[in-house]
Protein backbone atom coordinates (compact mmCIF):
# COMPACT_ATOMS: atom_id res chain seq x y z
CA UNK A 1 0.00 0.00 0.00
CA UNK A 2 1.28 3.74 -0.47
CA UNK A 3 0.39 6.52 1.82
CA UNK A 4 -0.16 9.82 0.14
CA UNK A 5 -1.81 13.19 1.67
CA UNK A 6 -4.60 14.77 -0.32
CA UNK A 7 -5.70 17.92 0.51
CA UNK A 8 -4.08 17.46 3.60
CA UNK A 9 -5.75 13.97 4.02
CA UNK A 10 -3.78 10.90 4.41
CA UNK A 11 -4.76 8.03 1.88
CA UNK A 12 -3.65 4.69 1.65
CA UNK A 13 -4.20 2.92 -1.76
CA UNK A 14 -2.89 0.06 -3.80
CA UNK A 15 0.18 0.43 -6.24
CA UNK A 16 -0.54 1.25 -9.07
CA UNK A 17 -3.45 3.72 -8.92
CA UNK A 18 -3.69 6.90 -10.24
CA UNK A 19 -4.14 9.92 -8.34
CA UNK A 20 -7.54 9.93 -9.68
CA UNK A 21 -8.82 6.95 -8.21
CA UNK A 22 -7.12 8.07 -4.78
CA UNK A 23 -8.99 11.50 -4.81
CA UNK A 24 -12.39 10.22 -5.53
CA UNK A 25 -11.96 7.14 -3.10
CA UNK A 26 -12.15 10.20 -0.69
CA UNK A 27 -14.93 12.24 -2.18
CA UNK A 28 -12.73 15.06 -4.07
CA UNK A 29 -14.57 15.70 -7.16
CA UNK A 30 -11.90 16.29 -10.19
CA UNK A 31 -13.63 16.96 -13.47
CA UNK A 32 -12.38 14.32 -16.35
CA UNK A 33 -12.96 14.36 -20.05
CA UNK A 34 -10.95 12.03 -21.75
CA UNK A 35 -11.42 9.69 -18.87
CA UNK A 36 -13.81 6.69 -18.86
CA UNK A 37 -13.77 3.71 -16.07
CA UNK A 38 -13.04 0.04 -18.51
CA UNK A 39 -10.46 2.08 -20.88
CA UNK A 40 -6.49 2.92 -19.94
CA UNK A 41 -5.81 6.02 -19.47
CA UNK A 42 -4.82 8.74 -22.04
CA UNK A 43 -4.13 11.96 -20.24
CA UNK A 44 -5.61 14.24 -23.50
CA UNK A 45 -7.46 16.40 -22.38
CA UNK A 46 -5.77 18.03 -18.98
CA UNK A 47 -9.03 18.43 -17.52
CA UNK A 48 -7.83 16.19 -14.94
CA UNK A 49 -4.95 18.93 -13.58
CA UNK A 50 -4.09 18.39 -9.88
CA UNK A 51 -1.05 20.06 -8.14
CA UNK A 52 1.58 18.20 -6.12
CA UNK A 53 4.85 18.80 -4.16
CA UNK A 54 5.34 22.03 -2.08
CA UNK A 55 7.61 25.36 -2.32
CA UNK A 56 9.11 25.76 -5.87
CA UNK A 57 8.81 22.25 -7.00
CA UNK A 58 5.22 22.14 -6.98
CA UNK A 59 3.78 21.17 -10.41
CA UNK A 60 0.43 20.64 -12.45
CA UNK A 61 -0.08 16.93 -13.12
CA UNK A 62 -2.84 15.55 -14.81
CA UNK A 63 -4.27 13.24 -11.88
CA UNK A 64 -5.61 10.25 -14.81
CA UNK A 65 -2.40 9.62 -15.78
CA UNK A 66 -0.36 10.15 -12.55
CA UNK A 67 0.40 6.68 -10.52
CA UNK A 68 -0.09 7.15 -6.47
CA UNK A 69 3.69 7.82 -5.04
CA UNK A 70 4.32 7.37 -0.97
CA UNK A 71 4.20 10.28 0.94
CA UNK A 72 3.09 13.10 -2.17
CA UNK A 73 1.30 15.64 -1.31
CA UNK A 74 -1.85 16.15 -3.88
CA UNK A 75 -4.08 19.63 -4.32
CA UNK A 76 -7.01 18.83 -6.23
CA UNK A 77 -8.34 22.42 -5.69
CA UNK A 78 -6.13 24.48 -5.36
CA UNK A 79 -5.88 28.14 -6.78
CA UNK A 80 -3.20 27.34 -9.32
CA UNK A 81 -5.21 24.43 -10.17
CA UNK A 82 -8.51 26.22 -10.59
CA UNK A 83 -6.80 28.71 -12.67
CA UNK A 84 -5.60 26.12 -15.05
CA UNK A 85 -8.90 24.20 -15.20
CA UNK A 86 -10.68 27.03 -15.86
CA UNK A 87 -8.20 27.98 -18.97
CA UNK A 88 -8.53 24.46 -20.26
CA UNK A 89 -12.41 24.67 -20.35
CA UNK A 90 -11.84 27.73 -22.10
CA UNK A 91 -10.03 26.51 -24.68
CA UNK A 92 -12.09 23.05 -25.48
CA UNK A 93 -15.00 25.77 -25.46
CA UNK A 94 -13.64 27.61 -28.03
CA UNK A 95 -12.73 24.38 -29.98
CA UNK A 96 -15.87 22.73 -29.68
CA UNK A 97 -18.73 24.95 -28.61
CA UNK A 98 -21.24 22.61 -29.69
CA UNK A 99 -20.65 19.58 -27.37
CA UNK A 100 -23.10 19.61 -24.54
CA UNK A 101 -20.57 18.08 -22.48
CA UNK A 102 -18.09 20.44 -22.61
CA UNK A 103 -20.57 23.35 -22.10
CA UNK A 104 -22.51 21.47 -18.88
CA UNK A 105 -18.61 21.52 -17.58
CA UNK A 106 -17.88 24.95 -18.01
CA UNK A 107 -21.04 26.24 -16.75
CA UNK A 108 -20.46 24.12 -14.07
CA UNK A 109 -16.53 25.68 -13.54
CA UNK A 110 -18.64 29.17 -14.66
CA UNK A 111 -16.89 29.58 -17.24
CA UNK A 112 -18.40 32.33 -18.42
CA UNK A 113 -16.60 34.13 -21.13
CA UNK A 114 -14.86 32.64 -23.99
CA UNK A 115 -12.23 34.79 -25.16
CA UNK A 116 -10.66 32.51 -28.30
CA UNK A 117 -12.26 32.02 -31.99
CA UNK A 118 -14.53 29.53 -32.06
CA UNK A 119 -13.90 26.72 -34.05
CA UNK A 120 -16.90 24.28 -34.09
CA UNK A 121 -14.27 21.55 -34.53
CA UNK A 122 -15.65 18.07 -34.85
CA UNK A 123 -13.47 16.13 -32.79
CA UNK A 124 -11.12 17.11 -29.85
CA UNK A 125 -9.30 14.39 -30.12
CA UNK A 126 -9.77 12.62 -26.49
CA UNK A 127 -9.27 9.47 -28.36
CA UNK A 128 -12.41 7.94 -25.66
CA UNK A 129 -13.38 6.71 -29.63
CA UNK A 130 -10.33 4.61 -30.49
CA UNK A 131 -9.92 3.00 -27.14
CA UNK A 132 -13.55 2.22 -26.86
CA UNK A 133 -13.25 0.70 -29.66
CA UNK A 134 -9.87 -1.02 -29.18
CA UNK A 135 -10.50 -2.04 -25.52
CA UNK A 136 -14.03 -2.72 -25.24
CA UNK A 137 -15.42 -3.51 -28.86
CA UNK A 138 -12.20 -5.09 -29.51
CA UNK A 139 -12.40 -4.75 -33.48
CA UNK A 140 -9.83 -2.03 -33.54
CA UNK A 141 -11.62 -0.32 -36.40
CA UNK A 142 -10.57 2.77 -35.81
CA UNK A 143 -7.43 4.92 -35.02
CA UNK A 144 -5.25 7.90 -34.96
CA UNK A 145 -3.79 9.41 -38.12
CA UNK A 146 -1.37 11.78 -39.35
CA UNK A 147 -0.13 14.24 -36.65
CA UNK A 148 0.23 18.05 -35.23
CA UNK A 149 -2.51 20.02 -37.27
CA UNK A 150 -3.36 17.17 -39.27
CA UNK A 151 -4.10 14.57 -36.65
CA UNK A 152 -7.43 13.06 -37.14
CA UNK A 153 -9.05 9.66 -36.70
CA UNK A 154 -10.81 7.34 -39.15
CA UNK A 155 -10.34 4.16 -40.72
CA UNK A 156 -7.40 3.13 -42.39
CA UNK A 157 -7.75 4.70 -45.62
CA UNK A 158 -10.70 6.25 -44.97
CA UNK A 159 -12.74 3.20 -46.13
CA UNK A 160 -15.34 1.24 -44.92
CA UNK A 161 -13.68 -0.84 -42.03
CA UNK A 162 -13.76 -4.71 -42.46
CA UNK A 163 -12.92 -4.82 -38.04
CA UNK A 164 -15.66 -2.38 -37.47
CA UNK A 165 -18.75 -4.74 -35.53
CA UNK A 166 -21.31 -1.85 -36.06
CA UNK A 167 -21.48 -1.48 -32.45
CA UNK A 168 -21.77 2.39 -32.15
CA UNK A 169 -19.52 2.59 -29.31
CA UNK A 170 -17.45 5.25 -30.45
CA UNK A 171 -20.45 7.44 -31.50
CA UNK A 172 -21.62 6.80 -27.84
CA UNK A 173 -18.80 7.90 -26.15
CA UNK A 174 -17.98 10.72 -28.36
CA UNK A 175 -17.99 14.22 -26.57
CA UNK A 176 -17.98 16.13 -29.46
CA UNK A 177 -21.07 15.78 -30.57
CA UNK A 178 -24.09 13.54 -28.88
CA UNK A 179 -27.19 14.63 -30.63
CA UNK A 180 -26.33 12.78 -34.13
CA UNK A 181 -27.51 9.58 -33.28
CA UNK A 182 -30.75 10.68 -31.89
CA UNK A 183 -31.55 11.49 -35.20
CA UNK A 184 -34.77 8.51 -35.11
CA UNK A 185 -35.92 9.82 -32.21
CA UNK A 186 -35.82 13.57 -31.83
CA UNK A 187 -37.25 14.43 -29.40
CA UNK A 188 -34.99 11.81 -26.56
CA UNK A 189 -32.59 14.92 -27.50
CA UNK A 190 -32.38 16.57 -24.06
CA UNK A 191 -30.74 19.57 -25.05
CA UNK A 192 -27.92 20.99 -27.78
CA UNK A 193 -30.87 23.20 -29.02
CA UNK A 194 -28.61 25.76 -29.07
CA UNK A 195 -26.02 24.48 -31.49
CA UNK A 196 -27.08 21.57 -32.79
CA UNK A 197 -30.77 21.85 -34.27
CA UNK A 198 -30.62 18.23 -36.21
CA UNK A 199 -28.51 15.94 -36.53
CA UNK A 200 -25.15 17.50 -37.80
CA UNK A 201 -24.97 14.46 -40.12
CA UNK A 202 -28.09 15.51 -42.63
CA UNK A 203 -26.61 19.35 -42.65
CA UNK A 204 -23.49 18.50 -43.43
CA UNK A 205 -22.63 17.53 -47.05
CA UNK A 206 -20.19 14.92 -46.50
CA UNK A 207 -20.36 11.85 -43.60
CA UNK A 208 -16.26 12.11 -43.52
CA UNK A 209 -15.91 14.57 -41.24
CA UNK A 210 -18.55 13.38 -39.05
CA UNK A 211 -17.45 10.95 -36.25
CA UNK A 212 -19.75 8.27 -37.00
CA UNK A 213 -17.33 5.65 -38.65
CA UNK A 214 -19.97 3.46 -39.20
CA UNK A 215 -20.64 1.82 -42.80
CA UNK A 216 -23.56 1.75 -43.31
CA UNK A 217 -25.07 3.63 -40.36
CA UNK A 218 -27.25 1.22 -38.13
CA UNK A 219 -28.10 4.07 -35.93
CA UNK A 220 -30.05 6.35 -38.02
CA UNK A 221 -30.83 4.29 -41.39
CA UNK A 222 -29.12 7.68 -43.32
CA UNK A 223 -28.07 6.16 -46.77
CA UNK A 224 -23.80 6.81 -46.69
CA UNK A 225 -22.80 8.57 -50.35
CA UNK B 1 3.26 -2.44 -56.77
CA UNK B 2 4.18 -6.63 -57.08
CA UNK B 3 2.31 -8.86 -54.15
CA UNK B 4 5.36 -11.13 -53.79
CA UNK B 5 8.15 -8.60 -53.48
CA UNK B 6 6.50 -6.56 -50.99
CA UNK B 7 6.50 -10.33 -49.10
CA UNK B 8 9.84 -11.00 -49.68
CA UNK B 9 10.78 -7.52 -47.93
CA UNK B 10 8.39 -7.57 -45.04
CA UNK B 11 9.28 -11.30 -44.79
CA UNK B 12 13.34 -10.55 -44.82
CA UNK B 13 12.65 -7.54 -41.85
CA UNK B 14 10.67 -9.98 -39.84
CA UNK B 15 13.19 -12.75 -40.02
CA UNK B 16 15.88 -10.29 -38.46
CA UNK B 17 13.30 -9.02 -35.78
CA UNK B 18 13.10 -5.07 -36.95
CA UNK B 19 10.26 -3.28 -36.59
CA UNK B 20 7.44 -1.85 -38.47
CA UNK B 21 9.28 1.26 -39.51
CA UNK B 22 12.18 -0.52 -41.53
CA UNK B 23 9.81 -2.39 -43.34
CA UNK B 24 7.24 0.38 -44.37
CA UNK B 25 10.50 2.25 -45.16
CA UNK B 26 12.20 -0.22 -47.92
CA UNK B 27 8.73 -0.89 -49.56
CA UNK B 28 8.95 2.77 -49.80
CA UNK B 29 12.63 3.45 -51.38
CA UNK B 30 11.30 0.63 -53.76
CA UNK B 31 8.37 2.18 -54.58
CA UNK B 32 9.09 5.55 -54.02
CA UNK B 33 5.63 5.68 -51.99
CA UNK B 34 3.83 3.29 -49.52
CA UNK B 35 0.86 1.68 -51.71
CA UNK B 36 -2.67 0.95 -50.28
CA UNK B 37 -2.31 -2.45 -50.96
CA UNK B 38 1.08 -2.94 -49.76
CA UNK B 39 0.44 -1.29 -46.61
CA UNK B 40 -2.92 -3.77 -46.20
CA UNK B 41 -0.34 -6.97 -46.72
CA UNK B 42 1.92 -5.55 -44.34
CA UNK B 43 -0.51 -5.32 -41.52
CA UNK B 44 -2.23 -8.75 -42.74
CA UNK B 45 1.29 -10.22 -42.65
CA UNK B 46 2.74 -8.81 -39.61
CA UNK B 47 -0.66 -9.85 -37.14
CA UNK B 48 -1.11 -5.81 -36.82
CA UNK B 49 -3.68 -4.00 -37.30
CA UNK B 50 -4.10 -2.09 -40.38
CA UNK B 51 -5.53 1.02 -38.02
CA UNK B 52 -1.58 1.03 -36.34
CA UNK B 53 0.03 0.35 -39.60
CA UNK B 54 -1.84 3.57 -41.01
CA UNK B 55 -1.36 5.30 -37.95
CA UNK B 56 2.33 4.86 -38.61
CA UNK B 57 2.62 5.87 -42.06
CA UNK B 58 0.59 9.03 -41.45
CA UNK B 59 2.49 10.15 -38.75
CA UNK B 60 5.84 10.57 -40.32
CA UNK B 61 6.47 12.88 -43.14
CA UNK B 62 8.73 11.03 -44.67
CA UNK B 63 6.14 7.91 -45.90
CA UNK B 64 4.30 9.24 -48.11
CA UNK B 65 0.88 7.52 -49.24
CA UNK B 66 0.85 9.54 -52.96
CA UNK B 67 3.15 8.14 -55.74
CA UNK B 68 6.18 10.41 -55.95
CA UNK B 69 8.06 12.20 -58.64
CA UNK B 70 11.56 10.87 -59.94
CA UNK B 71 13.46 13.16 -58.20
CA UNK B 72 12.84 14.61 -54.78
CA UNK B 73 13.70 17.89 -53.90
CA UNK B 74 14.25 19.06 -50.21
CA UNK B 75 14.39 22.46 -48.96
CA UNK B 76 15.54 23.00 -45.44
CA UNK B 77 13.52 25.13 -43.46
CA UNK B 78 15.27 24.09 -39.88
CA UNK B 79 15.77 27.51 -37.69
CA UNK B 80 19.02 27.50 -39.45
CA UNK B 81 18.29 27.50 -42.99
CA UNK B 82 15.14 29.49 -42.29
CA UNK B 83 17.03 32.78 -41.28
CA UNK B 84 18.96 32.33 -44.22
CA UNK B 85 15.70 32.48 -46.30
CA UNK B 86 14.96 28.82 -46.69
CA UNK B 87 11.52 30.09 -47.26
CA UNK B 88 12.03 32.04 -50.12
CA UNK B 89 14.11 29.26 -51.65
CA UNK B 90 11.00 27.10 -51.23
CA UNK B 91 9.11 29.47 -52.65
CA UNK B 92 10.90 29.62 -55.47
CA UNK B 93 11.03 26.01 -55.57
CA UNK B 94 6.97 26.36 -56.14
CA UNK B 95 6.78 28.97 -58.69
CA UNK B 96 9.30 26.89 -61.17
CA UNK B 97 7.91 23.86 -60.75
CA UNK B 98 4.43 24.96 -60.03
CA UNK B 99 3.33 22.42 -56.87
CA UNK B 100 3.09 23.50 -53.93
CA UNK B 101 5.81 21.63 -51.11
CA UNK B 102 4.69 18.44 -50.90
CA UNK B 103 2.95 17.97 -54.15
CA UNK B 104 4.05 15.93 -57.09
CA UNK B 105 4.44 17.80 -60.13
CA UNK B 106 2.32 16.21 -62.84
CA UNK B 107 4.66 14.98 -65.22
CA UNK B 108 5.69 13.17 -62.37
CA UNK B 109 9.05 14.46 -62.37
CA UNK B 110 9.37 16.36 -59.47
CA UNK B 111 8.41 15.93 -55.61
CA UNK B 112 9.06 19.36 -53.55
CA UNK B 113 8.91 18.20 -50.31
CA UNK B 114 10.27 20.88 -47.41
CA UNK B 115 12.40 19.51 -44.67
CA UNK B 116 13.22 20.52 -40.86
CA UNK B 117 17.16 20.56 -40.99
CA UNK B 118 19.08 18.15 -42.53
CA UNK B 119 21.83 18.08 -40.19
CA UNK B 120 24.43 20.88 -42.29
CA UNK B 121 22.92 23.70 -40.64
CA UNK B 122 26.46 25.52 -41.11
CA UNK B 123 25.78 25.33 -44.74
CA UNK B 124 22.43 26.72 -44.83
CA UNK B 125 20.59 27.04 -46.85
CA UNK B 126 20.71 23.32 -47.61
CA UNK B 127 18.83 21.59 -50.79
CA UNK B 128 18.81 18.20 -51.40
CA UNK B 129 17.59 16.30 -54.88
CA UNK B 130 18.11 12.74 -55.12
CA UNK B 131 20.62 12.52 -51.86
CA UNK B 132 22.85 15.43 -53.34
CA UNK B 133 23.95 18.18 -51.19
CA UNK B 134 23.65 21.75 -52.96
CA UNK B 135 24.48 24.45 -50.10
CA UNK B 136 24.43 27.89 -49.79
CA UNK B 137 21.82 27.81 -52.29
CA UNK B 138 20.06 31.35 -53.67
CA UNK B 139 17.08 31.71 -55.60
CA UNK B 140 19.17 32.32 -58.72
CA UNK B 141 20.63 28.56 -58.38
CA UNK B 142 17.16 27.39 -58.22
CA UNK B 143 16.98 27.06 -62.04
CA UNK B 144 20.17 25.16 -62.52
CA UNK B 145 19.91 22.60 -60.04
CA UNK B 146 16.04 21.41 -61.17
CA UNK B 147 17.79 21.53 -64.42
CA UNK B 148 21.14 19.31 -63.26
CA UNK B 149 18.46 17.04 -61.21
CA UNK B 150 16.74 16.58 -64.59
CA UNK B 151 19.81 15.67 -66.52
CA UNK B 152 20.40 13.34 -63.64
CA UNK B 153 22.91 13.94 -60.78
CA UNK B 154 25.40 11.33 -61.18
CA UNK B 155 26.04 9.05 -58.45
CA UNK B 156 30.13 8.60 -58.12
CA UNK B 157 31.12 5.35 -57.47
CA UNK B 158 34.24 4.14 -56.79
CA UNK B 159 34.23 0.81 -59.33
CA UNK B 160 34.59 4.06 -61.96
CA UNK B 161 36.07 6.77 -59.84
CA UNK B 162 40.16 6.41 -59.97
CA UNK B 163 40.47 9.84 -58.66
CA UNK B 164 42.68 9.68 -55.06
CA UNK B 165 43.19 13.16 -53.44
CA UNK B 166 43.21 14.36 -50.46
CA UNK B 167 39.92 15.95 -48.95
CA UNK B 168 39.42 18.02 -45.73
CA UNK B 169 36.25 17.63 -44.08
CA UNK B 170 34.08 19.08 -40.73
CA UNK B 171 31.29 18.32 -39.24
CA UNK B 172 27.89 19.74 -41.30
CA UNK B 173 26.70 20.61 -37.75
CA UNK B 174 29.13 22.32 -35.66
CA UNK B 175 31.41 23.51 -39.04
CA UNK B 176 34.45 22.16 -36.56
CA UNK B 177 37.37 20.52 -38.50
CA UNK B 178 37.42 16.50 -38.77
CA UNK B 179 40.90 16.60 -39.49
CA UNK B 180 43.46 15.05 -37.37
CA UNK B 181 46.93 15.97 -38.21
CA UNK B 182 48.62 14.07 -35.30
CA UNK B 183 47.90 10.76 -36.68
CA UNK B 184 48.38 10.66 -40.67
CA UNK B 185 46.88 7.78 -42.62
CA UNK B 186 48.36 7.29 -45.94
CA UNK B 187 50.50 10.18 -45.17
CA UNK B 188 48.24 12.68 -44.92
CA UNK B 189 46.10 14.07 -41.86
CA UNK B 190 43.45 11.57 -40.66
CA UNK B 191 39.56 12.22 -40.98
CA UNK B 192 38.58 11.50 -36.86
CA UNK B 193 35.15 10.89 -35.84
CA UNK B 194 33.35 8.57 -32.97
CA UNK B 195 31.77 5.44 -33.95
CA UNK B 196 29.28 3.16 -32.48
CA UNK B 197 28.33 -0.13 -33.54
CA UNK B 198 26.91 -3.13 -31.56
CA UNK B 199 27.15 -1.14 -28.01
CA UNK B 200 30.78 -0.16 -28.61
CA UNK B 201 31.63 2.82 -29.33
CA UNK B 202 35.36 4.58 -29.57
CA UNK B 203 37.22 6.92 -31.87
CA UNK B 204 37.85 6.04 -35.86
CA UNK B 205 40.49 7.54 -38.48
CA UNK B 206 39.53 7.41 -41.82
CA UNK B 207 42.22 8.22 -44.50
CA UNK B 208 41.47 11.32 -46.09
CA UNK B 209 41.95 10.36 -49.99
CA UNK B 210 38.82 10.48 -51.04
CA UNK B 211 38.25 7.05 -52.35
CA UNK B 212 40.94 5.32 -50.12
CA UNK B 213 39.32 2.46 -47.69
CA UNK B 214 42.40 3.00 -45.24
CA UNK B 215 41.11 3.08 -41.46
CA UNK B 216 41.97 2.46 -37.96
CA UNK B 217 39.83 2.03 -35.09
CA UNK B 218 39.57 1.61 -31.12
CA UNK B 219 37.35 -1.49 -31.56
CA UNK B 220 37.69 -4.30 -34.57
CA UNK B 221 34.64 -3.45 -36.86
CA UNK B 222 33.80 -6.35 -38.63
CA UNK B 223 32.59 -6.45 -42.30
CA UNK B 224 29.55 -5.86 -43.07
CA UNK B 225 28.59 -4.12 -39.66
CA UNK B 226 26.91 -0.94 -40.33
CA UNK B 227 28.61 1.98 -37.87
CA UNK B 228 27.03 5.14 -36.71
CA UNK B 229 29.33 8.36 -36.64
CA UNK B 230 29.29 11.25 -35.01
CA UNK B 231 31.25 14.41 -34.83
CA UNK B 232 33.75 14.38 -31.72
CA UNK B 233 32.84 18.30 -30.98
CA UNK B 234 29.01 18.44 -30.82
CA UNK B 235 28.15 14.74 -30.90
CA UNK B 236 25.56 15.02 -33.69
CA UNK B 237 25.09 12.29 -35.62
CA UNK B 238 26.87 12.46 -39.03
CA UNK B 239 23.90 11.24 -41.00
CA UNK B 240 23.35 12.05 -44.75
CA UNK B 241 20.24 12.44 -46.49
CA UNK B 242 20.19 9.72 -48.93
CA UNK B 243 21.10 5.40 -48.36
CA UNK B 244 24.32 3.92 -50.14
CA UNK B 245 23.90 3.70 -53.99
CA UNK B 246 25.55 0.29 -53.64
CA UNK B 247 24.23 -1.35 -50.65
CA UNK B 248 21.27 0.50 -49.23
CA UNK B 249 22.54 1.27 -45.90
CA UNK B 250 22.62 4.94 -44.58
CA UNK B 251 25.47 7.39 -45.70
CA UNK B 252 28.02 9.31 -43.47
CA UNK B 253 28.09 12.95 -44.61
CA UNK B 254 30.88 15.64 -43.86
CA UNK B 255 31.71 18.88 -45.05
CA UNK B 256 34.26 19.32 -47.49
CA UNK B 257 36.25 22.62 -46.65
CA UNK B 258 36.98 23.55 -50.37
CA UNK B 259 33.10 23.79 -50.42
CA UNK B 260 30.47 20.88 -50.96
CA UNK B 261 29.44 17.41 -49.24
CA UNK B 262 31.50 14.15 -49.26
CA UNK B 263 28.98 11.05 -48.69
CA UNK B 264 30.20 7.49 -47.60
CA UNK B 265 28.77 4.33 -46.83
CA UNK B 266 28.12 3.64 -43.35
CA UNK B 267 28.75 -0.35 -43.83
CA UNK B 268 32.21 -1.34 -43.45
CA UNK B 269 33.58 -2.61 -46.47
CA UNK B 270 31.20 -0.92 -48.78
CA UNK B 271 33.05 1.53 -51.47
CA UNK B 272 29.96 3.78 -52.10
CA UNK B 273 30.35 7.09 -51.35
CA UNK B 274 28.89 10.01 -53.19
CA UNK B 275 30.48 13.71 -53.86
CA UNK B 276 28.99 17.31 -54.59
CA UNK B 277 31.58 20.32 -54.84
CA UNK B 278 30.82 23.73 -54.45
CA UNK B 279 32.43 24.21 -58.31
CA UNK B 280 31.20 24.43 -61.49
CA UNK B 281 28.72 27.16 -60.52
CA UNK B 282 27.73 26.41 -57.40
S1 LIG C 1 -18.99 1.07 -34.42
FE1 LIG C 1 -17.17 0.21 -35.38
S2 LIG C 1 -15.65 1.82 -35.21
FE2 LIG C 1 -17.26 2.31 -33.73
S3 LIG C 1 -16.59 1.36 -31.78
FE3 LIG C 1 -17.93 -0.11 -32.83
S4 LIG C 1 -16.47 -1.39 -33.94
FE4 LIG C 1 -15.37 0.48 -33.43
S1 LIG D 1 -14.31 11.50 -32.38
FE1 LIG D 1 -15.14 12.07 -30.39
S2 LIG D 1 -14.51 10.43 -29.01
FE2 LIG D 1 -13.25 10.27 -30.84
S3 LIG D 1 -11.42 11.44 -30.33
FE3 LIG D 1 -12.80 12.83 -31.40
S4 LIG D 1 -13.92 13.86 -29.76
FE4 LIG D 1 -12.97 12.04 -28.85
S1 LIG E 1 -25.13 8.74 -39.73
FE1 LIG E 1 -23.86 8.46 -37.92
S2 LIG E 1 -23.77 10.50 -37.08
FE2 LIG E 1 -25.47 10.52 -38.46
S3 LIG E 1 -27.25 10.04 -37.16
FE3 LIG E 1 -26.48 8.13 -38.04
S4 LIG E 1 -25.13 7.34 -36.45
FE4 LIG E 1 -25.43 9.49 -36.01
S1 LIG F 1 -9.22 13.09 -17.81
FE1 LIG F 1 -7.14 13.27 -17.34
S2 LIG F 1 -6.35 14.24 -19.10
FE2 LIG F 1 -8.44 13.92 -19.65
Amino acid sequence: MITLAINRLPVAVEEGETLLEAARFLGFPIPTLCHMDGLSPYGACRLCVVEIGEGPKARLVSSCTYPAQEGLKVRTASARVLRARKMILELLLASCPQSKIIQDLASAHRVSQQRFRQEHEDCILCGLCVRMCEQQMMAKAIGFRGRGETRSIGTPFDMKSEQCRLCGGCIYVCPACQLRCTYTEPDKAICGGCANLSPPCVEKEQFDDMMCYMNPCVACEIEKD
Amino acid sequence: MKTDEVVSIIDKHQGQGDGLISVLEEIQSKYSYLPTDALKLVAERTGRSPVDVYGVATFYKSFSLKPRGKHLCSVCLGTACHVRSGQIIAQEFERQLEVKAGETTPDHEFTLETVACLGACALGPIVVVDGHYFSKVNTAKVRSILKRARRGLDKVEIKTDRRIFPVAVSCPRCNHSLMDPAHPLDDAPSVRVTATFDGQHGWLRLSSLYGSPTLESKHDIPVDTVVDFFCPHCHAELRGASSCPECGAPMVAMIVRAGGIVQICARRGCKGHMLDLNGGGF
